[in-house]
């Protein structure tokens, strides 16, 4: 997927005008797991909505295979089989009398036949982690945690090669949250997806992602690998966001004099620089 | 000091309905809980997903009341329905998603709502207006539309409009969960001012462990139960038991955790990263 210099602009030509995003450059390779962040109202939402053809750049192109996908005659619906996006609180958008119909709703208006169509509502279920005598409860009934993932199954279902999903655990109990980040985890090499996730949590995208993107006024600020991103964790203070604590505590500890690798990001990568640094002194 | 919030015994059950002719399925929310919270204490509660914590705060200001055991809010029974409003009055709530709880166009009408609806005379609403404004830090925000501001300064009005009340005691469900860092950072901040140099008493229900820090004293609740109390230190030493009630630590409590577990000489529940490079250097 490529996104070549995209800008979109609200209301353009009147007093309200503003850039929503501006002068985006994107290559993202199959497989990628990629994590977006920046404050609200910095352009995350718009840009994810650009991915599968929700919403049509003021100026600049969407590649998806090479393909424009604002060309005349490209099928979009096609696109957004392939590019599934999970909103935020994706919950509110179950509608079925049942958990397995409800994950049925995309592949069905895929076109798909009844066998088909039950297989991969089946296998999307597996993959999130509900069993089969949820199937036939209500989604009402189900927890928070559960509901997500019944809604996150009704996108897998349609068998995308890109999942988007925005802050796929807010408002989840720390368990939720891991639970669901190893699904979406195993998912990713099970299945070879690509993965984009939207995020407020520093400490997920640091554990999971192996790319992140951070976004400001509309613009890409960084796109790197995230403990070399992290590093700029005064800059990205700046833009309203932060870094790790454990990048709080390895520079700390740095400034005490104890000789430990700043750009440690997660709990294990820190416990083993410090248990080194302290062996050597 | 004297007690502002006492449980004694709570209970609450209530009905789930499953099918029309079937019979409804008792459920338990919360179960023999009891409370006593001091006036101008900090508390936060934890647990996850359904473990009872909403239904709980719920019953602090009378939107729920008890199936058995007493609820005291400053000495008022909430189950006497004759006392409702003073209840409310005494404990205000403040819930996780600012966009369903701010109804005014215009900042500082959203805030006067409560006091208008208490009968208070028109000068005085306008004083606490002002005052509550300025205890969130938003008085230059008074003529804004509420909707054109970041989720952070949307929850701290919704803050001020339960101000705006003088209420005792405050609970927050969850304020934080939608936000960004740079929001979550906002309303804590406030949160805290307004427990310090104000008195309020604070309830903080969040999944955010790193919030909890702050508090002078931690329940954690399980199945409707309260399972554990204390000090943030003593709740934080026990990073197994947590973990068993899907709950987490602080990512610096965790760090010192496991490398004390390797050998390290480091005190028990560390909460800060003061406090754990002290400890190292």
């Amino acid at each position: 997927m490529k996104l070549d210099n995209i800008t979109y602009t609200y209301s353009p030509g009147t007093v309200y005008e503003m850039h929503a995003i501006q002068g985006v450059n994107l290559d993202i390779d199959q497989g990628e797991f990629i994590g977006i962040i920046g404050h609200t109202g910095s352009g995350k939402s718009t840009l994810i909505q650009h991915f599968n053809g929700l919403m049509k750049p003021t100026s600049g192109k969407v590649l998806y295979e090479g393909k424009d996908i604002w060309q005349e005659g490209y099928n979009l619906k096609s696109l957004r089989s392939n590019v599934g996006l999970v909103f935020q609180y994706p919950e509110h958008q179950l509608f079925e009398v049942d958990v397995f119909t409800d994950v049925c709703f995309g592949p069905k208006n895929q076109g798909l036949s009844k066998d088909e169509i039950e297989g991969r509502a089946r296998e999307a279920l597996e993959h999130v982690g509900l069993a089969e005598d949820m199937y036939k409860k209500s989604p009402f009934d189900l927890s928070g945690g559960q509901k997500r993932r019944v809604a996150i199954a009704g996108v897998l279902a349609m068998n995308p090669k890109v999942l988007i999903l925005d802050e796929p655990t807010a408002g989840l109990d720390p368990k939720g949250r891991d639970e669901i980040f190893d699904q979406i985890q195993s998912l990713r090499e099970k299945r070879g997806i690509t993965v984009i996730l939207v995020s407020h949590s520093m400490e997920d995208v640091a554990r999971y992602v192996g790319r992140m993107i951070v976004m400001n006024h509309g613009q890409v600020a960084f796109d790197g690998v995230p403990r070399e991103v992290f590093t700029h964790y005064r800059e990205l203070e700046a833009m309203g966001l932060a870094a790790p604590q454990i990048t709080y505590i390895m520079h700390a500890l740095k400034y005490r004099g104890l000789d430990v690798d700043t750009q440690a990001i997660t709990i294990e990568e820190a416990k083993k620089s410090i248990l080194q640094a302290l062996g050597e002194r | 000091m004297s007690s502002i919030i006492r449980a004694s015994k709570l209970g609450y059950d209530y009905y789930r309905y499953t099918d029309e002719n079937e019979e409804p399925e008792l459920n338990r929310a919360i179960d023999q809980v009891s409370l006593d919270v001091k006036e101008g204490q900090f508390i936060a509660v934890l647990g996850h997903n359904g473990s009872g914590k909403s239904t709980l705060a719920k019953h602090i200001n009378a939107l729920l009341v008890p199936t058995e055991g007493t609820m005291w809010v400053d000495s008022i029974d909430t189950a006497q329905e004759e006392e409702l409003w003073k209840v409310r009055q005494k404990a205000g709530m403040v819930f996780q998603n600012p966009d369903n709880q701010i109804i005014g166009t215009v900042v500082e009408e959203d805030v006067g709502f409560g006091p208008e609806n208490m009968g208070i005379p028109t000068d005085d609403i306008w004083k606490r207006v002002d005052e509550s404004l300025a205890a969130v830090g938003m008085l230059s925000y008074r003529k804004h539309s509420p909707n054109k501001l970041s989720g952070g300064q949307k929850q701290r009005v919704a803050i001020a409009g339960v101000v705006a009340m003088h209420p005792k005691c405050i609970i927050l469900d969850e304020p934080t969960a939608m936000l960004d860092p740079n929001g979550r950072k906002e309303v804590l901040k406030t949160i805290r001012e307004l427990n310090e140099q104000e008195g309020v008493t604070v309830i903080l229900i969040t999944h955010y462990m790193e919030e909890v820090t702050l508090a002078d004293y931690v329940y954690v609740m399980d199945s409707g139960k309260i399972v554990m109390g204390g000090t943030p230190r003593e709740i934080f030493s026990q990073v197994d038991t947590l973990k068993s009630y899907r709950l987490d630590v602080p990512q610096v409590t965790l760090l010192a955790h496991e490398l004390k577990q390797e050998g390290v000489d480091i005190p028990d529940g560390i909460l800060t990263i003061d406090e754990l490079v002290n400890a190292l250097c």
